[in-house]
Formats: structure tokens, sequence, C-alpha cells
């Protein structure tokens, strides 16, 4: 297939959206995290019990938008527990996140194990269908993929803008960017400071935890053991790449799963000279490609990585 | 709750502490045991004993250990100089693909040297994999722990790659491996009718290398300083970068090494599934150990036990062996938070 072929088809525009949205969802749980100062390398777990949970709740007959609210819960108690040990406890950070990876991919496989003992195939449940907007889907190209997605998809991208708005217009994402930037400020305004770090890994893990859950309720209908494969890593570079902002993290993500979409549409033509292996590189290559280029650029958030101890300076 | 820094701890602390947690981490992951409906007692007396319960079972806990104290001993070099290399699995499969590209014909020497070689090479494989993400630590501050996790995928699929195209073995009836280590270069077994090998004496060879090196060279000094105070080592004169780099390259080729050990012990020939992330459980490894060199010996045998135990169990009852990462990550969590009691005292307001 030529590269213009490819490029003016409708499926794959249609399917760099769909690819983009647990990019979306990732990456604006781990801007938020990050932005109130905790990095939260416990996101390629967490995402691992999203899509581990809504997809258990779906096959044990639940209703695919409580699912989707279940992945949050459990999204946000990993959360929860992330922030005991890093802004309560204040020990690593680092070493904290790949910990709560580990018990929560750990606790994922062993949960799906004992709930399906006897199933060798992963069997299958019924996934979101794609939901055609009236009118708006009747829209040539745009419609079809736009607004012929599944309705996480439009969650995801409807989410940009409301974090957006929320971290810069309201009082609210002010003194969450401030945590992270200058806590000790926060604490002057009469802010609990620990109280509103964990309020922002506890929402940042349920979007985690939803962009998971994508992966088994919408895009695919079974789980399978290793399915993230990365996804949360790639993640938090993006959030590197997007400068900790939510507009940027939606071009950043857009930008990702173009070069997804294209590399399996290349890979089926190409894989005569090239390897497929190589295009399976191309997504870990280019995060680190993008955390390169844009390191000059790189503003941290300040107070990252650091914990916040009362009466310490 | 407020915590205050001890200015003593005493010695029991530094050991109960971490013996403590793992306790806890026991009676946690008893409650998933009840879930699976199995008696608690029993399934632990079914671990202990797939662990310990006869020579074979030690002798597979100790095979299991070998690789996990080479990627204990990587995690915890380099976290004692706050360099996160998160890695290790990457630079496992760096050092068994160097090892299996020199050590499956292109160069033949004698036993004794030839051993030595491909741990050689493996460590070199290991720390270059490692040099790319430190170099852009230090000049472009970009984070480490990002960039040696991505690493790890892109190794794996490079490795594919060579398993499935030009590396595989015509011999292999179509399976995805790679040409066996010739004869010279295979680690010799140490007790009869067991798996295990001349790998583990090697392990701990260099666990007491890196705890010497650490504890009485210049350039362990150094590592230290770095880690407990960049700020104060700078100050002091330590190269930063050149240090930093060191510890890299040492956490690197140790890690590079445990592929080595896996491959030329163990397996015999380049596989997919070399490591079953013995390059992750290291992290925990290390931090079981409080980060001491020597600990790690204890602490990978522990860990190693805990995998063979639960495979056992598992086999005994139905009780998945997830079971193992279960319990392997909940310590380190436990161990994380007991440390911090350790360094400081918790004093009610």
């Amino acid at each position: 297939m030529d590269l213009l072929d490819i490029f003016v088809s409708l499926g794959f525009w249609a399917a760099l959206v769909r690819m983009a949205t647990p990019l979306v969802f990732g990456t604006l749980g781990e801007l938020i995290c990050e932005r109130a100062g905790v990095l939260n390398l416990g996101i390629e777990g967490i995402m691992t019990m999203g899509a581990m949970v809504a997809w258990m709740w779906v096959y044990q007959g639940g209703d695919l938008w409580t699912a989707v609210l279940v992945a949050a819960i459990f999204g946000a108690l990993f959360g929860l527990l992330h922030s005991g040990f890093s802004v309560y406890l204040g020990v690593s950070q680092h070493v904290t996140g790949i910990g709560i990876t580990l018990l929560a991919s750990a606790l994922s496989y062993f949960a799906f194990r004992m709930l399906l003992p006897d199933v060798t195939t992963p069997p299958k449940i019924d996934p979101f269908k794609p939901y055609p907007i009236p009118g708006l889907s009747e829209l040539p190209f745009l419609g079809e993929v736009l607004f012929t997605q599944s309705p996480l998809t439009y969650l995801a991208f409807l989410l940009v803008p409301v974090v957006g708005y929320g971290l810069y217009r309201t009082p609210l994402g002010l003194a969450l960017r401030m945590v992270g930037e200058n806590p000790m400020a926060v604490e002057a305004q009469g802010i609990d400071v620990h109280r509103l770090r964990t309020a922002a890994v506890m929402l940042g893990s349920a979007f985690m935890a939803v962009g998971g859950a994508f992966l088994t309720i919408s895009v695919f209908d079974a789980f399978y053991i290793g399915m993230i494969n990365g996804r949360g890593w790639i993640c938090i570079a993006l959030v590197i790449f997007a400068s900790w902002r939510p507009g940027k993290a939606l071009l950043g993500a857009l930008l990702f799963a173009a070069f997804e979409a294209l590399q399996i549409r290349v890979q089926q033509s190409a894989s005569a000279f090239i390897p497929y292996q190589f295009f399976l590189m191309m997504p870990y290559v280019l995060s680190i490609l993008a955390m390169i280029v844009m390191s000059r650029r790189a503003a941290y958030p300040k107070a990252l990585l650091v914990p916040f101890r009362k009466g310490e300076r | 709750m407020r915590l205050e820094p001890r200015s003593h701890v005493p010695l029991w602390l530094n050991l109960a502490a971490p013996l403590s947690a793992v306790a806890l981490a026991f009676v946690l992951c008893a409650l998933l045991i009840v879930w699976a409906g199995a008696p608690v007692f029993a399934a632990y007396g079914a671990l202990l004993n797939g662990a310990f319960g006869s020579v074979f079972a030690i002798s597979e806990t100790l095979t299991r250990a070998a690789p996990l104290i080479f990627t204990g001993l990587a995690a915890a070099v380099a976290f004692r100089a706050k360099l996160w290399n998160i890695g290790g699995e990457g630079q496992l499969y760096a050092g068994a693909l160097a090892a299996t590209y020199f050590g499956t014909g292109l160069i033949e020497l004698p036993p004794f040297l030839m051993i030595p070689f491909l741990f050689l090479v493996g460590a070199i494989a290991g720390g270059l994999l490692l040099l790319l993400p430190v170099i852009l630590k230090l000049k472009l501050r970009v984070d480490e722990v990002v960039t040696t996790l991505l690493l790890n995928f892109v190794v794996l699929l490079f490795a594919n790659y060579l398993l499935f195209g030009p590396w595989k073995d015509p011999l292999a009836m179509g399976w995805p491996q790679a040409a066996p280590i010739i004869d010279e270069g295979v680690l010799s077994p140490l007790i009869a009718r067991t798996r295990l090998h001349s790998g583990l004496i090697w392990a701990v060879f260099f666990a007491v290398c890196a705890w010497a090196f650490i504890r009485y060279s210049k350039w362990g000094f150094e590592i230290r300083a770095v880690g407990n105070n960049p700020t104060a080592a700078d100050f002091a004169g330590i190269p930063l970068g050149a240090t930093v780099l060191r510890t890299a390259m040492m956490s690197g080729g140790l890690a590079g090494m445990a592929g080595v050990c896996e491959l030329a012990g163990l397996k015999g020939y380049l596989t997919l599934d070399l490591s079953p992330g013995f390059g992750y459980t290291g992290i925990a490894v290390a931090m079981l150990a409080g980060l001491h060199p020597l600990g790690v010996i204890a602490s990978a045998i522990f860990i190693a036990a805990i995998y063979n135990g639960a495979d056992a169990m598992s086999r005994a009852m139905s009780i998945s062996n997830y079971l193992a990462d279960v319990m392997t990550a909940t310590a380190l969590l436990l161990v994380l938070a007991s440390v911090l009691f350790v360094r400081f005292r918790p004093r009610l307001r």
C-alpha cells in the first residue's frame, strides 16, 4: 500500500483517533499527578488494573458504563495507596511508583486467574459499539473519523478542555498547580498540601484506569496478560513532550497514535524489507526521541519528586 | 503524627524493620489465599516445602536466586547513587544477546577463559545499553526512569527479531531460539541431578566485590556521597557526572551478567522467555536488602524461594502462582515504609 493511499483512507484516520484514546486518558491522568508534584510511575499497573476490573465487571454481567466507574474507583484506590507512601510518608516516588505498578499488575493477573481458573482462550464480552453522533456523523470524512467512535473516545476528547479549564480557570486548579511548584505557599494559604496532592493523585489514577478499561471494553473484547505493553510508560514520556499542558498532551497522543496506525499499515507492505519488530519498536523509540527534543524546554513542576513535610524547609 | 530524624539507629531496628514488613506481607497475602478458598497454613506449608522442602527444592531455589542476585545488585548499586535504573530487564537481554553472539562459535577459548570472557562481554553490553539514558540524564536532564523502561521494550523486540530472523537455529524445529552456547562456555553444574550451576558462585563473588567496592574504594565512597547529598558531594569536589557514569556502567554490567548467568548456566541457548521479569524483580530484591550488596544475596534467595514455593503451591492447590508477584510487590512497598521508620522516629503530636 502506498503512503498516499494510507493518508486518504478513512480507516487510517478513524484508527488514529481510536488509538489515541487510551493515551489521552493516561497522559491527562499522569499530567494531573505531576502538576501536583507527584510522579506516578504506578500508571502501567493502574492501567492494567483498570483493564482487568472493567472487563471482569462486564464479563460477570455488569453494565458497560458501570464498568468504567468501577475501573475509575479501583484506579483512585491505587492512587490513594500511592499517595499514602509518596505524599504522607514521603518515601521515594520512583520506588513507590514501581511498587504500585508491580502490585497492581500482579493483583490483576492473580484475580483474573482466580476468577477464571479453567479458561485457556480468553473469553469475550460485548464491548462498547461505535456511537454515531446524530447529525455530525453525516458529515463527509469528519463524520466517519471523529463522530463515529466509541463513547469513551468522546469522553477522552471532552476531558481535555475540561482538565484545561479546571487547571487554569478555577481556584482548585490554581491550588493544584501551585502545590506542584511551591507547596509552602499553598500551606501558607491554609490549604492542606497532603490532602490536595492525594486528591490529585487519586483523580489522575482514576483517569489512567479508565484508559486501561478502554482497551478491554471498547477496542478489544478480552483481557490478556501483558496487554498494556508499555502504554503507561509512553504516557509519562508524552507528559514531558506536552510540557505539562493538556492541549499539547492531546496533540502528542494524536501524533503517537498516528505513528502507531501508520506503523500497522506500512508493516504489511514493507515487511519484505524491514522486519515488523522494528515497526513495533517505533512507539518506544519515538517516546525517547520526543523527550530528547523537548528536554531543553522541559519546565518540570518545581516541586516534582520533592516530598512535603510540615515545618521542614 | 510527626516524623523526627533518629540520630542513632540501633542494629536490631535495622534488622527488625524489614523482617516485620515481610511478615506483614505474608499476613496480607493470606487474605488472598482465603479468597482463593484454600486453607492458609496448608498453602504456606506447601510454599515452604516447595522452596526448601528437599535438596532438589533448595537447589531450584538457589538456581533461581543466581540471576536475582545479579539484577538485585544492579538495582542496589544504581539506587545507592540515586540513579534510577529500571532497565535491568533490557540490560539482562543485552548481556544474553552479546554472550550469544560471541559464545556460539565465533570465539573459542578454554573454559577457564571462555566463561569470564562471556561474563565480560555480557557486562559490556548491559553497560552500553545504559549509556544512552545516562548521557541523556547528564547532558539534557532527561529522566532516566522513563528512558530505561522504554529501552526494555526495544531490546526485547530486537531479540525477538534476531530469534525469528537471522539467529534462528535451524536445528530447533521451528522454535524461535538461537544456537546453543559452545560447551567451553557452559557453567558447570554444582550438584549432580539438579539444575544448580556455578552461576551462583559467580553471583555471590560479584556481590562480595560490589560490597567491598562500595565500602572501601574511593569510587565507592563517591557513589555513596553522590547518592546521599549530590550538592554536598559536588561542593566537596566529587565529579558528579563521572560518578554517575561509573555507577551506571557497574549497574548495567551486573544486569548484563544476569543474562549471561541464565544463558550459560541454565538454558544453554537464547529464547524469548529467558527471564520471567528478573530485571524488575531485582528492584524488589535490592529494596528488601536495604541496597546492601551482601543483603542482596539473602533477599534474592528469599524472593526466589517465594517464586519457587508459589509454583509448588499452585500445583498443589488451586491458587494462581501470580501470588508470588503480589507477595514480592507487597513486601517491596512495606519495606519501603519500614525503612522510613528506621530513619525517622514517629511521634504523636
